[in-house]
């Protein structure tokens, strides 16, 4: 399941990551924000307007906002 | 022997920096720009125990020293030294967020590994004790191996103590430097050392911030969020011109009341003439409008400062997604409601340069503060101040309906931009959502202030010479009996040829000539027409009586509807010129940018005149 699949405020840790759909530069960020493999995440809120975007992710207790196009580059398990 | 050294706070975007800047170093701020660069370089004086002065720079949030975007980059090039012309810093204050650990000790690894005079504030510790948290601090200074200091910067807690470490830090450094010559571990291995730092420093934890996802419940809730932010929004612009009105009419009655004195006191002649028709009704006429720039920035800093900015943002991402653009553009374009040249240098943060170039090209369509006295001025002459709802006055409807007007026109412009001169691929939005918390009354106080004193200087300097300049064109050479001095004025002659392009879109001969000096800033518009009119006045009377009554009886409604929107799209401001030119390193995007405004301006200022004229008005 990738990320922007995510049910909201469901657990889930990050199993794979595929960086090439990336920009570098939102890779780096991506990475220097600790959403990289391995990282538990779960969805807090999504956007109103169409296709729900973006979405807000919470991680540690750190909230990030990113796209869903960024999150669809994202596998996720539940945990 | 004093030796005059340096410190510098890093950290983390959110891990409250700036507030623990400003505790520690009060209002002896200088804030300038770094060099070659629109990055903006803060710097302080703080005083050691010791009553040792140290420059205290705070530099631009970083996730990493590996940059992705121009801040981090001078955040790296400092820390490092590397930086030309700047000082490297002697000792580095790492900034930590207490509630945010396992994340901000990553950085702060990378940081302790330059081997270098480092400390640590543990700040923001109250809100982690909100948030449930109790942590040891002594334990996180034996795993990093440098000082911990708790810190609450919004209530100067701990603030000695980070003040002793600082002063011994250097001596220490100097003692062992063997002990800093740390192995050095890839980012997996500082993430995973970062969570056992975090949970070993971590004594107690209940559920995660409760306070915060409550009012993200609501703030962000998919329906209630966007007509709350949207409501704010409304109320930030009738606030601006509800509350400011006794303030600004108290200023209005000092620049009276000097220019009676003078007149009374100072002997009939050219000097008298020049303070009172010049510098006092030039500088006079612009400085009223403190009271509005100041609530503005107020509510800005307001949103800022409490964290709902970047919710507003992540709101906002959608909408301007569908112009091409990203949450993150909403910052920068906010802000360039209070000015266009803080927030052309916001979009630094905006990674993807094509993005960035959009935003910059529209930045000018947000009404800056500069534009309200312009505003202000003609719809409180043309506009009757009536009630057409509860609450909602017709003067502050129409100035919402203004700067809807450029919020439109900026997100057209957006949209056909990014087909054309700016295409490229999509742009992203990635952004922390910083927690909550009540905005430091200390920090918005110095944030006005700071805010204040550009618009004060400005009006003693740009606005203080182009009227004087002004006054000067308008007096000389003197008309003979019975003309008028404006007509017979050297700026008369000049605004006869400009009038010939603006005489179709409805503008008259005194606002030809305002447009003159108005490109060196917009608000002297008002200046202009004020020392115009104070020079063409046929008695002291009508001099004393001020502009508005001048605007009504020389004005038609469509010439001032047509000024209005000439003023929603015109990019009369230099310094927003040169810091377009500054920020996309040549002519190029400048010229292009008052090419398309100066276009805009005239065919919607024209569509205005004809309709407003055809509909009878």
């Amino acid at each position: 399941m990738t990320l922007d699949m995510l049910p909201p405020r469901r657990r889930a840790e990050i199993v794979a990551v595929d960086w090439s759909v990336l920009a570098p530069e939102e890779a780096k960020r991506l990475q220097a924000m600790g959403i990289d493999t391995g990282a538990r995440v779960a969805i807090a809120h999504r956007g109103i307007f169409a296709g729900r975007d973006p979405i807000a992710l919470s991680i540690g207790r750190m909230t990030v906002a990113l796209r869903r196009s960024h999150a669809r580059a994202m596998t996720v398990e539940l945990r | 022997m004093t030796r005059l050294r340096s410190a510098a706070l890093v950290g983390n975007p959110n891990s409250g920096k700036s507030a623990l800047f400003n505790a520690l170093t009060g209002a002896r701020q200088k804030i300038a720009n770094y060099p070659g660069v629109t990055v903006e370089r803060k710097a302080g004086r703080l005083v050691l125990p010791t009553g040792e002065p140290v420059e205290l720079f705070d530099l631009p949030g970083s996730y990493a020293l590996d940059a992705a975007s121009p801040d981090e980059e001078v955040t790296r090039k400092v820390v490092l030294g590397e930086f030309p012309g700047e000082p490297k810093p002697d000792v580095l204050v790492i900034v930590l967020d207490a509630a945010n650990l396992e994340q901000h000790l990553v950085f702060a690894q990378e940081l302790i590994e330059l081997g270098r005079p480092t400390v640590a504030a543990l700040n923001m510790i109250d809100l982690a004790e909100r948030d449930g948290l109790v942590i040891d601090a002594a334990a996180l200074e034996q795993s990093l191996g440098i000082p911990v200091i708790p810190t609450v910067a919004v209530r100067k807690r701990g603030l000695e103590a980070l003040l002793e470490v600082i002063e011994s830090a250097e001596v220490h450094a100097e003692q062992d430097p063997k002990d800093h010559r740390r192995a050095h571990l890839t980012l997996p291995e500082r993430r995973l050392a970062a969570r056992h730092m975090a949970n070993g420093a971590i004594i107690s934890e209940n559920a995660v911030h409760r306070l915060n996802a409550r009012l993200d419940k609501v703030l962000l809730h998919p329906w209630l969020g966007p007509p709350i932010l949207f409501a704010l929004l409304f109320v930030i612009f009738q606030a601006v011109f509800a509350w400011s009105t006794p303030f600004a009419d108290a200023l209005d009655g000092a620049v009276s009341g000097l220019i009676d004195l003078a007149n009374a006191s100072l002997p009939a002649g050219f000097a008298r003439d020049l303070l009172t028709q010049g510098v006092l009704s030039g500088v006079g006429s612009v400085v009223v409008f403190l009271p509005q720039i100041l609530i503005l920035f107020a509510f800005i800093l307001v949103m800022e400062q409490s964290g709902y900015m970047a919710r507003a943002a992540f709101i906002m991402d959608r909408l301007m997604a569908y112009v091409g653009l990203s949450g993150r553009s909403f910052i920068p374009l906010l802000s360039s409601f209070a000015c266009a040249i803080p927030g052309i240098m916001a979009t630094r943060a905006i990674a993807d340069p094509k993005d960035r170039l959009t935003t910059i090209l529209i930045a000018p369509l947000m009404t800056c503060s500069a534009r309200l006295p312009v505003y202000a001025v003609v719809i409180g002459a043309f506009i009757p101040a009536t009630s057409v709802g509860p609450g909602i006055g017709l003067q502050g409807l129409v100035l919402f309906a203004l700067y809807l007007f450029g919020i439109v026109g900026a997100m057209v412009a957006a949209l056909v931009l990014r087909r054309t001169a700016t295409k490229g691929a999509a742009s992203g939005f990635i952004m922390e959502l910083p927690r909550y918390q009540w905005p430091p009354l200390r920090d918005l106080v110095i944030g006005l202030w700071q805010r204040a004193w550009v618009f004060l200087r400005r009006a003693g300097t740009i606005i203080f010479s182009v009227t004087v300049v002004l006054w000067l064109l308008l007096t000389f050479p003197q008309a003979a009996p019975g003309e008028s001095q404006v007509e017979a004025s050297f700026a008369g002659k000049i605004a006869d040829g400009l009038e010939v392009i603006v005489r179709p879109i409805g503008f008259n001969h005194e606002i030809a000539l305002a447009l003159i000096p108005a490109m060196a800033a917009r608000e002297v518009a008002v200046s202009s027409l004020a020392t115009t009119y104070a020079v063409d006045a046929s008695n002291d009377d009508a001099a004393a009586a001020g502009l508005v009554p001048q605007l009504q009886a020389r004005w038609t409604l469509p010439t001032a509807l047509a000024f209005l929107v000439w003023f929603v799209f015109a990019p009369q401001c230099l310094s927003t010129i040169a810091v377009a030119r500054r920020e996309t390193n040549g002519w190029k995007w400048p010229v292009f940018m008052l090419a398309y405004l100066f276009g805009l301006a005239y065919v919607f200022a024209g569509l205005t005149y004809w309709l407003a004229v055809a509909a009878g008005l």
